[in-house]
């Protein structure tokens, strides 16, 4: 079963590097960002072997939070061969964070 | 087919699938895009839901409790999201977002909420970037930085007080001189020092650069005087709109009687003008939005269900 990639600055360029990648930048405290924890879940399995699905807890990783700039979470970050080429801010459905990622592959 | 399909997974969706599981329904799924628990999980305090009495709790710790008990008599989730709601016969259709549909003999809605937005110059361009609703998911991104909270509610005081844990100042922004916020709320938000009161007192423009809010144009109603407040976000609670597009058909009208607010007409059984329609929750007319309500809108509803459905075979 494919799981989410957890993030941190360790690892966070090489991730993002190749391909398509979806970032959910949250916390623990944050109620929309808990909403939609089972949702990342299921597109980490549903995209398996064509996007990568990954998270940050901005908690942990303030720095790459600054470094994004996230001042809202949930916030979503979609890349592509390491460039940021579409975003989210607030809970979504699965099927609006599939055809996002879709639009990419 | 479904016995009853539920809409939305707050205090209300959730009380309603217990109860009509315990009650012996045996095909009854919830349909909600997440985790269950609704608006009530962004919450920084709950000290008025009877039984649950633990200071320092969240909305969050709070609504965890309820997941195990409200599925443990067999009720079902769907991560999907619901369009809109469609009667036929006796019988209704749920349609999905990606177009499937679903049958079912009733159909509970509890959509709730959504914060509302005021419109206001520079709201939409820095949404996400300095312009916020949730205090508790983004509070922690302006350590020790000065914010402006807008409102003058319950809400608004509450998010304020939680803000100003965090924060250097935080402006709290009405266009009145009172309060409609419970008295002890607004006397505990006086007492806190880092809080100050920007009365009579309208925001024109929210202002920034590349990377987000960076101040904020106010002016204030009786003098016309406007001055400019350096603050590196601002958190809007000026009410809610009510999330009733399910309800809506193909041509956007409504499927049952609404009022002029859009909230769902319901007697005191939470039947809509629609039979084996209902709605609960902060949806409904004269909704007080409370969780202890919502839970027992929830119940009624459920309750109704079931002896509807005996009707019905």
């Amino acid at each position: 079963m494919a799981k989410y990639v957890e993030l941190t600055s360790e690892n966070f360029n090489d991730t993002v590097a190749k391909g398509v990648t979806m970032v959910d930048f949250w916390a623990p405290w944050c109620g929309p960002c808990r909403m939609i924890a089972p949702v990342v879940e299921e597109l980490a399995e549903e995209f398996e072997g064509r996007a990568t699905i990954a998270k940050v807890n901005t908690d942990e990783e303030q720095e790459l939070a600054v470094k994004y700039g996230i001042r809202s979470i949930p916030a979503i970050l979609f890349f592509k061969d390491g460039e940021i080429v579409d975003q989210m801010v607030g809970a979504a459905s699965k099927d609006a964070f599939a055809s996002k990622l879709n639009a990419q592959l | 087919m479904l016995d009853c399909a539920i809409i939305g997974g707050g205090p209300a969706g959730l009380t309603a699938g217990l109860y009509t599981t315990r009650g012996g329904l045996k095909n009854v799924v919830m349909f909600e895009m997440g985790m269950p628990g609704g608006q009530i999980t962004q919450s920084s305090e709950i000290e008025n839901y009877p039984g649950f009495y633990q200071h320092g709790k969240t909305g969050m710790d709070f609504m965890d409790t309820w997941q195990e008990q409200c599925f443990a008599f067999g009720l079902k989730h769907e991560m999907k999201k619901v369009d809109r709601v469609e009667k036929h016969g006796d019988y209704f259709n749920v349609f999905l977002e990606n177009g499937d549909s679903i049958e079912t003999k009733t159909v509970i809605v509890g959509t709730g909420s959504t914060p509302k937005r005021t419109g206001i110059k520079g709201e939409e361009e820095f949404w996400g970037k300095g312009v916020s609703t949730c205090a508790t998911c983004d509070g922690f991104f302006y350590k020790n930085r000065p914010v402006a909270v807008l409102g003058g509610g319950d809400t608004a005081l509450e998010e304020a007080h939680y803000l100003s844990n965090i924060c250097s100042e935080v402006y709290l922004i009405h266009r009145r001189d009172e309060f409609r916020a419970s008295p002890s709320t607004v006397d505990r938000v006086k007492k806190t020092k880092n809080i100050k009161f920007v009365t009579s007192t309208i925001i024109e423009e929210i202002e920034g650069d590349i990377m987000g809010v960076t101040s904020i144009r106010i002016k204030d109603i009786k003098s016309n005087k406007i001055s400019t407040l350096m603050v590196d976000g601002i958190f809007i609670f000026v009410g809610h709109n009510v999330n009733n597009s399910v309800l809506k058909d193909k041509s956007g009208n409504f499927i049952c009687d609404v009022n002029s607010l859009g909230q769902v007409i319901v007697d005191l059984n939470m039947k809509t003008s629609i039979q084996g329609l209902f709605a609960v929750g902060d949806m409904r007319i004269e909704a007080p939005k409370q969780v202890v309500s919502a839970a027992g809108d929830g119940a009624v509803a459920a309750l109704q269900v079931i002896s509807y459905i005996q009707e019905l075979s």
